[in-house]
C-alpha cells in the first residue's frame, strides 16, 4: 500500500489546488467547475449515469472478448503456418495505421445503431494489443526448452499446449491490459455516432447543455471504469500466473 | 554370448560451418557411468546433441542395444547443461512432465513423480517454483524429471558446472545414490578432473575443437566411493596421469 500513498497524495494536493483556484479567482462553473461542485454534480445525476453506464460497460466486455477470441485464433494461426505469418503480419502493423474509430460511420450504416457495430469497433481496437503479445510470446519461447522437448521426442501438439502456451501468457496479458483500457475508451467513442443510451452519449448531450460540471463527472466515472477494467485484467493475471509474478519477485 | 554395449558410438562426426566432432568413436556397458571431459568449447554439448539425436549434421552410426538406431529422439534421459525447469510449473508438476510427455495418464505420472520425489529427497520441496529453489535443488529436480522421462541411459551435459564446490560435493553422491538404486547407465561431460575420476568408471579425454578422442582411461577405484576416496594415493595417481593428458 505504501507505494501507492505518494501519487494518492499528489492527487489529493492537485484537488485542494483546483478548488482554490476556482474560489480565488471565480471562475464561472461553465467553464471549469470545482471539485467539489463536480462531485455534487455526480451524486445528483448518479442514478442516471448508473443508468448509461450499463450498456457502455456491457458494450465493452463483449468487444474485449471478441478481441480476445480473435486474436488467440490469429496469434495460433500465424504460429501454427510460417506461410500465415508472412500474410497477415504486415496487414496487422499496417491495421495500427488506421484509426479504426473512421469506420464507424460505415459501420452504423451497415448495422445500424445497435449493439452489434459498436461491439466490432471495439474489438478492432482491442484485438491488435493482443494478438501482437501472444504471438511475441509465442515467438519468445527459449529455444532451448524447444530442443529439450525436441530431444525427447515431443510432438508439435504437445510442444504447443506444453510451452508455448503458458509461457506466453504473461505475454498475453501485458497485451490485455493495454485492451482491456482501450475497451471503455472505444464503448464511449463508439456511443457517439449514434445511441440511445450509454455514457459516450450521455457525455455529448451534457456538453451540449453546458452541464460542465456533469461532463466532468462522467470523465470521471469513464477513467474510473478504465483503471477498473485494467486493475480487474491485473488481478486475473495474479491468480493465473502466479510463478511469473513470483519470478519477478525474486529477481528484485 | 556377450551382451552388446549399452550404447556404441561409431565414427560420428559433426559439421557446422566447420568440423566441431571428428570421428569419435567408444561405447559404453550397461550400468556404467563414463564421462566425457574436454576444455570449454570443444563440442561436449554438441556430441550429446548428435548422440540424442536433435542435429540433422551429424554423419556415423549409433547403436543402442546392438542394434543401430537412425530415429533417437526419446531414447534418452537427457539433461541439457542449463536446468531448463518450466517456471510456470511447481518442482512435482516438472516432475510429472518428463511422465507426461512419455506417454502416462496425468494421475499415474503424479502418482510416480511424488513417489520419485519422496524416495531421492526432494519432496519437501515439492511445492515450489523452480525460481525459489537454489542451484542445487534447480539440478535434482531436473536430474528427476530427465529420470522419469527416460532412465534407460542418461546424457548429463555438464550437471553440476554452475554449482559451488560444497553442494557439488552432495550432488556427486546424490548422482551415485539414483546410479545405483535405479541401476542407470550414465554419459556426463565435464570439465573437471577430478569429478570425471570420482564418478566414473571409465573417462574419455577430448581435444579441442574439432573434438577428438585423445585417450580413455579405465578407473578401477572400488565402489561405493567416498569423498575421502580424493585424497587416496590412487585418485591422485589418476589425477596426475589425467592432468598430463590434457
Ligand atoms: N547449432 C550450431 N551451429 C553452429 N555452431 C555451433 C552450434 N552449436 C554449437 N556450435 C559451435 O560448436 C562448438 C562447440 O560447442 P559446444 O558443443 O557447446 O561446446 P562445449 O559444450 O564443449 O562447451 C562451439 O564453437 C560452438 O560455437
Ligand atoms: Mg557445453
Amino acid at each position: 500500500m505504501k507505494k501507492y500513498s505518494l501519487p494518492f497524495l499528489t492527487a489529493l494536493i492537485i484537488l485542494f489546488i483546483w478548488q482554490a483556484a476556482v474560489i480565488v479567482f471565480k471562475i464561472e462553473q461553465w467553464i471549469l467547475p470545482a471539485p467539489s461542485q463536480i462531485f455534487i454534480a455526480f451524486w445528483q445525476s448518479r442514478s442516471l449515469i448508473f443508468y448509461h453506464l450499463v450498456p457502455t460497460v456491457t458494450e465493452a466486455i463483449a468487444g474485449l472478448v471478441g478481441a480476445i477470441f480473435v486474436s488467440v485464433f490469429i496469434a495460433v494461426l500465424m504460429e501454427r503456418y510460417q506461410i500465415m505469418k508472412k500474410i497477415i503480419y504486415p496487414f496487422l502493423i499496417i491495421s495500427q495505421t488506421i484509426p479504426f474509430i473512421i469506420l464507424a460511420p460505415l459501420l452504423t450504416l451497415w448495422f445500424g445503431f445497435g449493439f452489434l457495430p459498436k461491439i466490432i469497433i471495439i474489438a478492432l481496437v482491442c484485438f491488435f494489443p493482443i494478438t501482437i503479445n501472444l504471438f511475441d510470446g509465442f515467438q519468445g519461447v527459449d529455444h532451448s526448452i524447444l530442443r529439450l522437448l525436441k530431444s525427447m521426442g515431443a510432438s508439435q501438439k504437445q510442444i504447443f499446449k506444453l510451452v508455448k502456451l503458458p509461457a506466453s501468457l504473461p505475454a498475453f496479458f501485458s497485451g490485455l491490459r493495454i485492451a482491456a483500457a482501450y475497451s471503455i475508451l472505444g464503448a464511449v467513442v463508439s456511443e457517439w455516432m449514434g445511441a440511445n443510451q450509454g455514457l459516450g452519449i450521455f457525455l455529448i448531450r451534457a456538453t451540449k447543455s453546458y452541464l460542465t460540471d456533469r461532463v466532468f463527472a462522467i470523465i470521471g466515472v469513464i477513467t474510473i471504469l478504465s483503471i477498473g477494467a485494467v486493475l480487474l485484467v491485473e488481478i486475473i493475471a495474479r491468480i493465473s500466473i502466479p510463478w511469473h509474478y513470483n519470478k519477478l519477485k525474486v529477481k528484485s | 554370448m556377450k551382451k552388446p554395449p549399452k550404447l556404441g558410438i561409431k565414427n560420428l562426426s559433426v559439421t557446422f560451418e566447420t568440423e566441431i566432432i571428428k570421428n569419435i568413436s567408444f561405447k559404453v556397458d550397461e550400468g556404467e557411468i563414463v564421462s566425457i571431459i574436454g576444455p570449454s568449447g570443444c563440442g561436449k554439448s554438441t556430441l550429446f546433441n548428435a548422440i540424442s539425436g536433435i542435429l540433422d549434421q551429424d554423419k556415423g552410426s549409433i547403436e543402442i542395444d546392438g542394434s543401430t538406431e537412425d530415429q533417437r529422439q526419446g531414447r534418452f534421459g537427457y539433461m541439457f547443461q542449463e536446468p531448463l525447469l518450466f517456471p510456470w510449473l511447481k518442482v512435482w508438476e516438472n516432475v510429472m512432465l518428463g511422465f507426461e510427455i512419455k506417454g502416462l495418464e496425468k494421475k499415474q505420472a503424479k502418482t510416480k513423480a511424488v513417489d520419485l520425489l519422496k524416495k531421492f529427497d526432494l519432496f519437501r520441496q515439492a511445492n515450489f517454483y523452480p525460481d525459489g529453489l537454489s542451484g542445487g535443488m534447480k539440478q535434482k529436480a531436473a536430474l528427476l524429471r530427465t529420470i522419469a522421462f527416460n532412465s534407460d541411459i542418461l546424457l548429463l551435459d555438464e550437471p553440476f558446472g554452475s554449482l559451488d564446490a560444497i553442494t557439488r560435493s552432495a550432488l556427486h553422491l546424490y548422482l551415485l545414490e539414483i546410479w545405483k538404486k535405479l541401476k542407470l547407465t550414465i554419459i556426463f561431460t565435464t570439465h573437471d578432473i577430478r569429478e570425471a575420476i570420482f564418478l566414473s568408471d571409465r573417462v574419455y579425454v577430448l581435444s579441442k575443437k574439432p573434438a577428438t578422442v585423445i585417450t580413455s582411461i579405465k578407473i578401477d577405484l572400488s565402489r561405493p566411493r567416498k569423498i575421502e576416496d580424493q585424497t587416496s594415493e590412487k585418485f591422485v595417481e589418476i589425477e596426475r596421469k589425467l592432468m598430463s593428458l590434457l
